[in-house]
């Protein structure tokens, strides 16, 4: 389903890497490894189309990603390095407006209960400069747990950073049930981990 | 509910959770305007000839003042990024963020423009042409200004590179709008001055959104 030709980086006059190829089916995780400078968020921001790479291309359904645009986004769920949370608003707005920006609608309920499983449940209507960074990173990853069918490629950067076991379990099982319903993960991990699903993984070398 | 509207909701009420960024540009502005009688002295043929360029010329800088507001925040947080990701087209992103940003920045100057002309001594009719052109030519100013604020997002030295960009690309709508208020203190017709302001208003909507997100994919790779 998703798929990499021969993808080329090159960042600051500095090759990255290059003759990066790989075609996972639905319902598999491919996991991105390598050191720190690497180039695995580039490579994962190549996969979401925010970086052209210097050569080759990626192709999702068998077409490269750059004539699908946005009908590419509206499957793609990318949570990213920075949290994409705004300060000003609560918890709960955030995740619907987030929700929005990828095409589907969801009731404030919804957003509340996907803050729940993600154990912030009390903080649903805080604004969220009052929280703390795990807390942050947990409502960006609130995203995942909302009822969205149409993601069917989850683009995660260490998705299990700075998370505390529970929080670690929770992102995990929701990881394998959206694999489960035959999407595409694509995610980074310092962290060991384990998923029932078929894994993939790339290593990129320095 | 659309995106667009969606943005411009959401726009409007981080303005308002912030509002105090909102109110110093405006403040700018006024302190601005009110420097220059001050200055020049209370000679009221005087003020009155300068009030229109005085007034553009502040509305310009103010505008400038809170374009920085635009993407910057958006940028640092990572909720831009996932706005590059929208299920929509980011044309349509941006043009709510910029008319969000007008109602915010360009809006208030149009509203408070007749408060500053009585300070330099213009009437009814003369505030109304000063007035009407500012209303159509602060959009131009928000939607120009986007293209600049999109290619800045991000880098260091931002804001002076923001101002070297954009100013220049102002002199038309300055030019235009401040000779409105001459032409019509020298009793000539206004409608010329009005009809390119409201052409260049429309080929600003039709063109800065598509720079802009073109400028902000670019400058987020």
């Amino acid at each position: 389903m998703l798929a990499a030709q021969s993808l080329q980086c090159v960042r600051g006059g500095r090759r990255l890497f290059e003759n990066l190829s790989f075609a996972v089916p639905g319902g598999t995780l491919l996991r991105i490894t390598g050191a720190n400078g690497a180039g695995k968020t580039s490579l994962l921001r190549i996969i979401c189309g925010l970086l052209l790479p210097s050569g080759g291309e990626v192709l999702w359904r068998d077409a490269p990603i750059r004539q699908q645009r946005e009908d590419y986004w509206r499957e793609l769920r990318y949570i990213g390095h920075l949290a994409g949370v705004k300060d000003e608003f609560t918890a709960e707005e955030n995740l619907v407006f987030a929700a929005a920006l990828s095409g589907i609608d969801i009731t404030a309920d919804a957003a509340d209960a996907a803050l729940e499983q993600l154990g912030l449940g009390k903080f649903a209507h805080l604004p969220v400069r009052m929280l703390s960074q795990g807390q942050r990173r947990r409502v960006a990853l609130a995203r995942l747990a909302l009822p969205d069918s149409n993601a069917a490629l989850w683009v995660l950067d260490e998705p299990l950073a700075a998370l505390d076991t529970d929080a670690m379990d929770c992102v995990l099982s929701l990881i394998d049930a959206r694999l489960a319903a035959g999407a595409v993960v694509v995610m980074t991990s310092h962290q060991p981990f384990s998923v029932a699903a078929a894994l993939h993984s790339i290593s990129i070398p320095v | 509910m659309t995106i667009w509207t969606r943005i411009v909701q959401r726009d409007l009420r981080i303005a308002w959770r912030r509002r105090s960024d909102a109110l110093s540009s405006l403040f700018f502005f006024v302190i601005v305007v009110s420097l220059f009688p001050l200055g020049v002295g209370p000679e009221p043929s005087t003020l009155r000839l300068m009030a229109s360029g005085v007034l553009w010329v502040a509305a310009l800088l103010a505008t400038l003042l809170s374009l920085g507001r635009l993407f910057a925040a958006d940028h640092l947080d990572g909720t831009l990024e996932q706005m590059l990701l929208a299920a929509e087209p980011l044309w349509l992103v941006v043009t709510g963020k910029v008319f969000a940003h007008w109602l915010t920045s360009g809006l208030p100057l149009v509203l408070l423009s007749p408060l500053m002309g009585l300070q330099f001594g213009l009437e009814g009719d003369e505030i109304a042409v000063l007035s009407g052109a500012l209303l159509l030519g602060t959009p131009v100013l928000s939607l120009i200004g986007s293209i600049g604020a999109a290619l800045t997002v991000g880098l260091r030295a931002g804001s002076v590179l923001l101002a070297l960009l954009v100013l220049p690309l102002y002199i038309p709508v300055l030019v235009f709008g401040a000779a409105a208020s001459g032409a019509f203190a020298s009793g000539l017709t206004v409608t010329p001055h009005f009809s390119i302001l409201g052409a260049l208003l429309l080929a600003s909507m039709a063109l800065a959104p598509l720079a802009t997100a073109l400028a902000l994919r670019i400058s987020l790779e």
